[in-house]
């Protein structure tokens, strides 16, 4: 695998090497996390708790977008959960998880730092801030 | 080393230099609350309840990982420091079911020790009941996270000790719980099962399925592998109802999963004998001693006496046999005494006795630890020894480097800097080769070779036969890895070798020997802590059973049955006349049975059918014999071929001593009594003297037989019982005040210069051709135990590994269209066996492994007869097979 021979058999390679691999596949397959276990020569169950420690590794494919609803101080404050229960109600899925064709991925996050933005939501990696209800739908679509 | 004084709670306390706090409040006999601390793991500083209040110190430092300095000043129980303690306690109870009074951890569990301390009379915060279910997919024991306070006892465990990580702390914050890889249930984790986890759990998140608080506990010593862990066995009842490891130096505490859950199961078994019985008919009728003893008195005494013999038990006590050998030399009037070393490390006893003078393990377990370098070679450490196994994965976790040479790539090849993937039975070539680099390269000890060595020059000069491009054809090791590994072996400081039966049983098996021995002699890693040559004897008492002169050339403690002064000092010791003949290996036996040259056995303990190779050729001969007694524990497939049978004792059921791979004497305790009908090996063997007339077989106990063996062996003139109550003794210790020896030829080897020994490469006897193109190799497995007579009884054993799987390689399955658990034949020139599948780059192309634990595959009916011409030892490890795939299994 191309991913793995980037890195030197190191165990504090093991982050960056998961990192890659979940930006490669959008996910941590079990066969992936074997392969990297072998090849840092720890136990996958040590590679599982490392990453099972981190909130951007998923286990599960993900949709080929991932929506990230702002849950910080900030953004609740601001109106970040009327801003979430609009997302689940157009996605027709619960935060964590995916819509059946496989498009969307919903998550909550307790703080992306744009707290200037508040109530914020992230598509992928892009930003949008000062969300309401309403404008939901249009970044939504806008995508 | 200096005392340092500190002053905790007050009193004025004195500590080692290195100590933590709490270490040592607790060696003063003051309590510090704690849950996540052991003193077998690393300081943690998780659970917060150890924080004292140091002068000079702020805030709440935790005593488990604060170190003691002088004059400290400790507090440790104030206003404060306890409200802090309950604040942690009530966070934990509010998870926590309290549901003491019928949880099977009540009064043993530290948590309810703590609360108890604290005070804590009622759950303030709300319950939150946390339903977690519980996983009980282990035979043996059950995770239940409910009552899980994640101390990570567990996983520091599995980590520090054990170094399998088959468990962690996974997921975040309130999520965080106990689990394995995926999540998964722990029997689809790589958990070996030991159960340290579990002893090491303050709570009842795990627990022992089977286990009951026994009325009172023996320390014995482990009737499985040649480790010798120290064990407590908890009786309840007359029945074993716990087993824990004891704090032993071979063990230090740890058990492996045989030991700790597979002993119940097979003294309890109900197919132990329990009477007598004599062949009528072709069919076993139950007998009393009395009818059994006169026949077999009658039997033994009516054949010249070069046509009887005896093969031991490498799983019974020295006690019982010394009294074997003495019984064959004495009453029998033979040296025809052999026993499964013979299959084993035979080869072992050959090599280094010629190359050192002593064949046994030059170093102790403990001090494989200290080793810069360890050399595994033919060792399947994990698996076979599992204890010595944790302790090499330990000391590479600390920073010693690891070579692996090994046809299979075996777990601990995983830990391994350097894996030499040789072709099997290349060793000689792989070794001396490794002895040229070392050489060519200048890294040899010349010193040593020098001042303790004899026989450099034609050594040297044969060493030219083995240059590199040889060396890398024979052995299909890349020349970069055979010279990268020869240099990390002479760069250690000190080097250790260990191996176990990949060396030993081959053709060339004493050569492989001696090429150990003279790689270690060039580098001068012999005599001192953390090197040495150390062959890992298989079962619990082969070590001793060598000892004890159950051979056909030697008495108790290698004195030659063939010198006319050993006779006449055994004649006037035992009273009678003594044979000067050297007596039949147990290969001679059979083949003298078979062509009607012997007639009669009294086999003690071993399951030849399955243990000796090309079983045809065994059962031939036993079924040949005119006479075959056999003595086990179980009606085993050799049994079952004999004339008549005794019920005997087992390991828990009687005294004694077994002496461990290190040569330590260690002893074996009576717990229960035996089974109704039998008799401790030594007993019978008495019996069935007296019944012959024989003098000198009145013992009324084992420990007057440890003090005859003590009289007439130099090398065990100081082994007592009363010595053996502190921690064993290990061999030579000549006499009562000798403390024994950890270390042999320290100053001088035992035979004076240490032989370098120049070699031949020869290939194995049977390599793979056409008709079979596969080289079957063979071994153990972690879950069973040789021919599988104690481990099969234990249900959960058989959960793990049930029948026999043949390990082959992904290229090779592909080629005959095999898939996992597919149904085969496996056939060699011998025969052939059926078995399952198990498809895996752990073997490579064109090898397969099978084991010899399941009657139902009895591998040994295809294995080679070549053996080495020293010692007669099979060529277990290579012979040529095909596989076909059965319709049926």
């Amino acid at each position: 695998m191309d991913i793995l021979s980037g890195y030197n058999r190191e165990k504090s390679n093991l982050v960056s090497i998961l990192q890659a691999f979940q930006h490669e596949l959008g996910y941590l397959p079990e066969d992936i996390i074997l392969r990297v276990a072998d090849y840092l020569r720890i136990s996958p169950a040590t590679v599982y708790s490392v990453a099972t420690f981190y909130p951007r590794f998923k286990f599960v494919p993900s949709g080929k977008k991932v929506i990230c609803a702002c849950r910080g101080t900030a953004c609740h404050v601001r109106g970040g959960g009327r801003v979430l229960r609009e997302i689940e109600k157009q996605l027709g899925i619960k935060a964590g998880e995916t819509t059946p064709d496989m498009e969307y991925t919903l998550e909550t996050v307790s703080c992306m730092g744009a707290c200037v933005l508040a109530p914020a939501m992230m598509v992928d990696d892009e930003i949008h801030g000062q969300m309401t209800p309403a404008k939901v739908s249009e970044v939504l679509d806008g995508e | 080393m200096n005392e340092i004084s500190l002053n905790i709670d007050g009193r004025k306390v004195t500590a080692k230099p290195g100590m933590t706090v709490l270490e040592a409040a607790l060696e003063n006999g003051i309590y510090i609350p704690y849950l996540c601390y052991s003193p077998d793991l690393k300081p943690h500083g998780g659970c917060r309840l150890c924080i004292v209040e140091i002068e000079g110190m702020e805030g709440m430092p935790t005593a488990c990982t604060t170190p003691v300095a002088e004059c400290m000043v400790v507090r440790t129980s104030t206003p404060d420091i306890d409200d802090v303690r309950c604040n942690i306690l009530e966070l934990i109870l509010a998870d926590h079911p309290l549901d003491c009074l019928t949880c099977v951890k009540n009064q043993r569990c530290d948590l309810q020790k703590v609360a108890a301390y604290l005070g804590i009379s009622e759950r303030i915060l709300p319950h939150n009941d946390r339903n977690i279910p519980v996983d009980d997919s282990n035979p043996f024991f059950k995770i239940d996270r409910n009552y899980c306070i994640l101390c990570q006892k567990c996983t520091r465990t599995c980590d520090e000790i054990t170094c399998a990580n088959a468990i962690e702390v996974i997921s975040r914050g309130y999520e965080s719980r106990i689990g394995t890889f995926g999540d998964k249930p722990i029997m689809e984790s790589n958990c070996q099962s030991c159960g340290e986890c579990v002893v090491s759990c303050p709570t009842a998140a795990l627990t022992i399925k089977e286990s009951a608080v026994p009325a009172y506990e023996v320390e014995t010593t482990c009737p499985y592998c040649g480790v010798g862990c120290g064990m407590y066995l908890g009786v309840r009842n007359g029945k074993i109802v716990a087993v824990r490891g004891s704090d032993s130096k071979a063990n230090s505490g740890k058990l492996c999963v045989k030991g700790r859950f597979g002993i119940a199961g097979y003294v309890h078994s109900e197919e132990r004998l329990r009477s007598p019985l004599i062949k009528k008919n072709g069919k076993f009728v139950e007998a009393s001693w009395d009818e059994a003893l006169s026949l077999i008195a009658e039997k033994l005494s009516s054949y010249p006496k070069e046509q009887v013999g005896i093969i031991s038990s490498s799983r019974c006590t020295n006690e019982d046999n010394y009294v074997a050998q003495k019984f064959c030399r004495l009453v029998l009037g033979t040296n025809n005494i052999d026993h499964c070393a013979r299959l084993c490390h035979a080869p072992t006893v050959a090599g280094l006795a010629q190359t050192f003078g002593s064949g046994a393990m030059t170093n102790s377990i403990e001090d494989i630890s200290e080793a810069d370098c360890i050399f595994a070679i033919g060792s399947n450490t994990t698996e076979a020894h599992p204890v010595i196994g944790m302790n090499v994965k330990q000391a590479v976790r600390r920073g010693t480097k690891l070579i692996v040479a090994d046809p299979r790539e075996i777990d601990l090849v995983r830990f391994a800097d350097i894996w030499l993937r040789h072709h099997p039975g290349t060793d000689v070539a792989l070794l001396m080769g490794m002895i040229k680099v070392i050489v060519d390269g200048k890294l040899h000890n010349i010193d040593f070779i020098k001042e303790r060595c004899e026989n450099s020059e034609a050594f040297m000069e044969s060493l030219k036969s083995y240059d590199i491009d040889f060396v890398e054809r024979i052995t299909g090791v890349p020349r970069e890895q055979v010279i990268a590994a020869a240099r990390m072996y002479a760069a250690g400081n000190p080097s250790s070798i260990l191996y176990t039966l990949g060396i030993t049983e081959h053709s060339h098996g004493t050569d492989n020997v001696i090429a150990i021995a003279n790689l270690a002699m060039v580098t001068g890693n012999i005599g001192k802590r953390g090197s040495g040559v150390n062959p890992l004897r298989g079962q619990n008492n082969v070590q001793g059973a060598c000892d004890m002169g159950a051979l056909p050339n030697v008495y108790v403690g290698y004195q030659s049955s063939t010198s006319p002064e050993t006779k006449k000092k055994f004649e006037a010791a035992w009273g009678g006349n003594l044979s000067i003949e050297k007596g039949l290996t147990t290969p001679e036996m059979f083949n003298g049975a078979c062509d009607g040259t012997f007639k009669a056995l009294y086999i003690i303990g071993e399951n030849s059918v399955l243990s000796q190779p090309n079983s045809n050729h065994v059962i031939k001969a036993l079924s040949s014999l005119d006479f075959l007694l056999v003595q086990d524990i179980f009606l085993t497939e050799t049994a079952q071929l004999a004339d008549v049978v005794l019920p005997a004792a087992s390991f828990a059921e009687k005294d004694g001593t077994f002496t461990n791979t290190e040569r330590r004497f260690q002893r074996v305790r009576k717990a229960i009594e035996p089974v109704s009908g039998s008799l401790a090996d030594w007993e019978i063997t008495c019996r069935i003297a007296e019944a012959m007339g024989g003098k000198g077989f009145d013992y009324e106990n084992t420990s007057q037989i440890m003090d005859e063996i003590a009289a007439l062996a130099p090398c065990f003139g100081g082994i007592k019982y009363e010595r053996l109550e502190s921690g064993g003794l290990q061999w030579p210790c000549p006499n009562a005040d000798h403390p024994g020896t950890p270390i042999l030829h320290t100053k001088q080897f035992a035979c004076g210069k240490g032989k370098l020994t120049p070699l031949k490469y020869r290939p194995s006897e049977e390599l793979p051709d056409a008709d079979y193109p596969l080289i079957l190799t063979t071994g153990r497995r972690l879950f069973h135990y040789h021919t599988g007579t104690m481990t099969r009884k234990t249900e959960g054993l058989n959960i793990f590994m049930g029948r026999e799987r043949v390990q082959i390689n992904p290229a090779d399955a592909a080629k005959l269209g095999l898939n996992d658990d597919d149904a085969i034949k496996v056939i060699s020139r011998r025969g052939e066996v059926e078995a399952g599948v198990e498809v895996t780059r752990v073997v490579p192309p064109g090898v397969v492994y099978m084991t010899f634990h399941f009657a139902e595959t009895p591998t040994n009916m295809i294995t080679s007869c070549a053996v080495d011409p020293v010692t007669q030892t099979p060529e277990y490890k290579v012979c040529a097979v095909k596989i076909e795939k059965s319709v049926c299994l």
